[in-house]
């Protein structure tokens, strides 16, 4: 821990530092266009389910409709934005957050 | 031995192992870190199996597979609203709120704003979204005891509510957050087994060749290819626009209220740092979806095995498809005993998923109970430990003991838009008041407050006037119509009603704490200051 100093102001020196500017762009910039590009994704697939049957009802292969690969799509566009979120944060956010952690407490473990 | 007594026996067994497995965390249970957060010391793995645990409820397992048997594709609208949402709490809410909170909800909340109206807001919510959830579920296991273990008279139903709620109050009250979690991660690997062995027998049946079986379910269903498109059941043609908007009005409460469930977001607070909780969110996407994937087949195999007839025959929601199908596919396999062994060992497992859901929004209620409204706001913060958790404890009894006598009363009552509601409440007054809390620098106590009670107040009011209420048939009151509100589902309001009163109770109040958000964004980031793992 810090000492007796005044912490909020620590938190704001910290908040306007370069470093932890970087750590807020890096997080913000992934996950508010992935999060709105999934919520539009799976939006889309509702609204045709509502109202282009016809096109969700189109058979591709034996039994299988457009319908039924678009709802397995939406299980492996899931999978994949986990991962890739898995592996973003663990590449470009996880050192930078660890090393702003260590001089917040006042440590250097990690 | 006859199926049922099997299934009991079963049933005994995983009670007697997961009581062993509560008293053995009850010594291992000695602060309120280890009550609330079960000592923060889960891995990401375990704590990902108790996310599968906690998650997939008697609604998404025996629900999902009977909707599909019955109404083909659009039972599917359901599981992918129910996956796509985990996105939202592992981009959004998981680390942010591991590395900002402490052993509830209302805790990130507070951090920031004055704690005694944002506690208060937040307790109610958390208490009434839980027990909403935990009553659908507590009538469900009244009405499947029947169906599964032979037990049909009024008596014998209430009975089993009592055994669910007596079960679900041990393991909250003796095992807290321990014994709980290790009932969800025992649960969800007898749910996804016994899913896995069906799932496998039904391919197997059809030559691994899914054409095949979807063929013969659109065949057996009756319905013909109708089955195997969206719309038999949501957004039916013929009742217009009011019906497709339901559908988006469910969507968006699907997949924006899994990271505003109180049961759910409190897992996140069980594993020591913010980067385990990526893990156990990323293992929970992982289990979660694949079992949906396996109540597909489930669904479609019931239609194409037993038939849509048979299963509407025994129960009209279709509540009994995958243990029926269980039966019928053992039998064409193994033979009758083959059948009667799986159906049994079905049975039980759906019964132990509706004890490790219940045991864990117990937990969370009585969790807000004690920490939020009673320490914090009736007693200012000051408490021991020990007070907390005794109030905890008695907390659990009582909320134990409210939804026993509620299941008995409502169990000949139509509550499966509970859950719906549960989801929708989630989504339109916790979710706004944990977003902004986290992202919005100008966001307050007045913000706070009123997007929980907007979100909370009209999805519950605009539920009340629907047609879920009265005015149709299939309403909880049939005999009145008060249902002025077309859609069942209230999201497609009520959530933008939720995120508008936060934004304007923040701007018209003059309340703004720059320190207090440099405070929660550094820490929420960094995980500076986080609470630490307690290891005994």
């Amino acid at each position: 821990m810090t000492t007796q100093q005044d912490e909020s102001s620590a938190y704001e020196q910290v908040q306007a530092s370069a470093e932890f500017q970087e750590l807020r762009r890096r997080y913000r910039n992934w996950v508010f266009p992935v999060t709105v590009a999934f919520l539009v994704w799976y939006l889309l697939y509702v609204v045709l389910s509502g109202w282009a049957r016809g096109f969700m009802g189109t058979k591709v292969f034996g039994e299988i409709n457009v319908a039924l690969i678009f709802g397995v799509l939406q299980f492996v566009s899931t999978f994949l934005i986990a991962w890739a979120y898995a592996r973003h944060a663990g590449k470009k956010l996880d050192p930078l957050s660890g090393r702003l952690r260590g001089e917040i407490e006042g440590t250097s473990n990690e | 031995m006859s199926n049922h007594a099997l299934s009991i026996t079963l049933f005994v067994i995983f009670v007697a192992a997961t009581l062993g497995i509560t008293f053995w965390a009850s010594r291992h249970t000695k602060n309120a870190t280890d009550f609330y957060a079960g000592g923060r010391s889960f891995s990401g793995l375990q704590n990902g199996m108790a996310i599968g645990g906690d998650y997939m409820s008697a609604a998404s397992f025996l629900g999902i597979a009977g909707i599909i048997a019955l109404s083909g594709y659009d039972g599917f609208l359901y599981s992918i609203g129910f996956l796509v949402a985990w996105l939202v709490a592992l981009l959004l809410v998981a680390e942010l709120m591991r590395n900002s909170g402490k052993y509830t909800m209302a805790d990130v909340l507070a951090f920031r704003m004055s704690p005694r109206p944002v506690r208060t807001a937040a307790g109610v919510s958390t208490i009434t979204v839980s027990i909403f959830y935990l009553l659908a579920q507590m009538v469900g296991a009244g009405a499947l005891v029947g169906l599964l273990f032979g037990i049909t008279s009024p008596a014998g139903k209430a009975g089993t509510i009592v055994v669910v709620g007596l079960l679900m109050i041990v393991y909250v009250v003796v095992g807290g957050m321990k014994g709980t979690t290790w009932v969800q991660i025992v649960k969800a690997v007898l749910l996804m087994t016994g899913a896995a062995l069906v799932t496998l027998l039904v391919l197997g049946h059809f030559g691994f060749n899914l054409s095949t079986l979807l063929g013969t379910a659109a065949q057996q269903s009756g319905k013909g290819d109708a089955f195997l498109n969206p719309g038999l059941k949501y957004g039916v043609e013929a009742k217009g626009l009011t019906s497709k908007l339901d559908l988006i009005s469910l969507g968006l409460a699907l997949v924006l209220g899994t990271a505003g469930l109180p049961h759910i977001l409190i897992r996140f607070y069980t594993v020591p740092t913010a980067r385990e909780a990526r893990k156990s969110v990323i293992w929970g996407i992982g289990i979660i979806g694949v079992f949906y994937l396996l109540t597909l087949v489930l669904g479609f195999g019931a239609a194409a095995l037993v038939g849509s007839k048979a299963i509407a025959e025994q129960n009209k929601a279709g509540n009994t498809a995958a243990p029926q199908l269980a039966q019928k596919v053992g039998q064409l396999i193994f033979g009758d005993v083959g059948g009667t062994i799986l159906l049994a060992v079905i049975a039980a497992v759906a019964f132990a998923t509706i004890l490790a859901v219940v045991a864990g929004l117990t937990l969370a209620s009585s969790s807000s109970f004690a920490h939020d409204l009673y320490a914090h706001v009736f007693k200012r913060g000051n408490t021991t430990d020990q007070q907390e958790i005794r109030v905890a404890r008695i907390a659990a009894f009582a909320i134990g003991a409210v939804s026993i006598v509620l299941g008995i009363f409502a169990q000949n009552l139509n509550v499966a838009f509970l859950v719906a509601l549960a989801f929708a409440v989630a989504a339109s007054g916790n979710l706004p008041a944990i977003l902004y809390s986290l992202f919005w620098k100008r966001f307050n106590t007045a913000g706070a407050v009123s997007a929980i009670y907007g979100g909370l107040v009209s999805a519950v009011l605009l539920v009340i006037f629907s047609p879920v209420v009265s005015g149709t048939p299939t309403s909880l009151f049939p005999n009145a119509s008060f249902n002025w509100f077309p859609l069942e589902n209230p999201g497609l309001v009520s959530i933008p009603i939720g995120f508008l009163a936060g934004y304007l109770g923040t701007v018209l109040s003059k309340e703004f704490n720059a320190q207090k958000y440099a405070e929660i964004e550094v820490r929420s980031l960094t995980g500076a200051g986080a609470e630490k793992a307690v290891y005994h």
